[in-house]
């Protein structure tokens, strides 16, 4: 996200601070400025856009976001808002930022690694050693690579034997 | 040269949706648990790549048409979709090779689209953002198709099974139909990159690649096996009978 929006207009700022409170309706901790999916913010004349983009093509939360960020905007008294959606370039889990990872790590999904380490084609790669959000240990191991929704892996843990959801790199 | 880039992304958009359809059956029947949410989380992205075509060929044809209604409201013949799409699910090893031949094929085709050919920026663009997925997917199915085949004596003879049942429809997809060649979609170098990927695979699964032999083609020229009407049937029945139906 920092790198996005270095050069952010101060007319635009109340709205960045407005979408910080739309929150992820999958991943009920995270906003959309956490998860850095909001592109941008334009006004043009009496128009307020919001530029945002898809974790994963199919995500099927894009339109309830779409939705909240309306509702959000309006309680605040914006009205003429456009929500519109860009694929280029692509998301991806670097833009979530350090709070984005904490509060995930919080509410027990353990946040994607700095360093992407699985996203090539070869065949039974070492699993990645995710940490354990709820005892910390990295003695944990990938029960399936998909999850409960399309941007999570399934884990479990070693030590604590707690099953987790991993917030798959991407 | 505008028709031939509709006509093209209405091939992408088919194929995904009509792979996505297929796999979404198995919701609620996979193997296991895990298994199960894997497949439908296949689906689920082929889908989300279904929507981002269909919009943008809705965007290019400028006739009123929207993703619904190109998905919901076309007919068998309309569906460029290729034929390795729309074969039956058969079993969980049926399944899994057709997904292993398709997303070889599309981890391919989304590296080349993704680096501007044929010069689409919104192609691109789609490519690009489901090029990931698609690593899953190869990566996934890669791995079931070595599983099955050095298995059990069951499970290999099940895969030689699905292998021919669908061998003969892996042709198509390097044959470049009328719009692929009218906007230079190239196929050629695909088919050697496909084949070392499935040589490397079977080998490690200790199963044969079949020899030369007769491919059938047709579907991205809207000539199908019969099997797209049923799955068309089922796909299409609510907007078909309540139409302009919503939830």
């Amino acid at each position: 996200m920092v790198t996005m929006h270095t050069g952010t207009d101060i007319s635009t700022h109340r709205i960045w601070s407005l979408l910080a409170e739309v929150m992820d309706p999958e991943v009920p901790v995270l906003s959309i400025t956490d998860l850095g999916i909001v592109r941008d913010v334009r006004l043009h004349n009496d128009e307020t856009e919001i530029v945002i983009t898809p974790t994963y093509s199919g995500c099927p939360a894009m339109d309830a976001i779409s939705m909240n960020i309306r509702m959000v905007l309006l309680a605040a008294g914006y009205k003429n808002i456009r929500v519109s959606q860009v694929l280029s370039p692509a998301w991806t889990t670097d833009w979530m930022t350090g709070q984005g990872r904490q509060k995930l790590k919080e509410y027990g999904i353990a946040p994607p690694n700095a360093r992407q380490q699985v996203c090539h084609p070869d065949l039974f790669a070492a699993e990645e050693a995710v940490q354990c959000p709820h005892c910390h240990s990295y003695h944990t191991h990938r029960i399936s690579e998909f999850g409960s929704t399309a941007c999570k892996a399934l884990y479990q843990c070693d030590d604590c034997r707690e099953p987790f959801d991993y917030f798959k790199c991407h | 040269m505008k028709q031939p880039l509709i006509d093209y992304t209405l091939h992408l958009a088919d194929t995904t949706l009509i792979l996505a359809q297929c796999n979404a059956e198995w919701c609620g029947h996979g193997p296991i648990l895990e298994q199960d949410i894997a497949i439908t989380n296949i689906s689920l992205d082929l889908l989300g790549q279904a929507r981002s075509f269909y919009q943008y060929a809705a965007t290019l044809r400028a006739d009123g048409s929207t993703e619904d209604s190109l998905a919901y409201l076309r007919t068998e013949r309309e569906f460029k979709n290729c034929l390795l799409a729309e074969q039956p699910n058969g079993d969980w090893g049926q399944t899994v090779l057709r997904q292993f031949f398709f997303s070889a094929y599309q981890h391919i085709l989304y590296r080349q689209l993704q680096t501007g050919h044929p010069g689409d920026s919104q192609l691109a663009a789609i490519a690009a953002k489901a090029l990931k997925e698609v690593t899953y997917h190869l990566r996934w199915s890669s791995e079931w198709v070595i599983r099955l085949g050095d298995g059990t004596d069951e499970s290999r003879h099940r895969m030689l099974h699905a292998i021919s049942e669908l061998w003969m429809y892996t042709g198509e997809l390097f044959e470049p139909a009328s719009f692929e060649a009218a906007i230079g979609i190239g196929t050629s170098g695909m088919k050697e990159e496909w084949t070392r990927k499935v040589e490397e695979v079977f080998d490690e699964a200790g199963l044969p690649v079949p020899e030369k032999t007769f491919m059938q083609k047709g579907g991205k020229e809207g000539l199908h096996t019969e099997h797209l009407g049923y799955i068309l049937a089922e796909l299409q029945h609510l907007q078909r009978t309540y139409p302009g139906a919503e939830w």
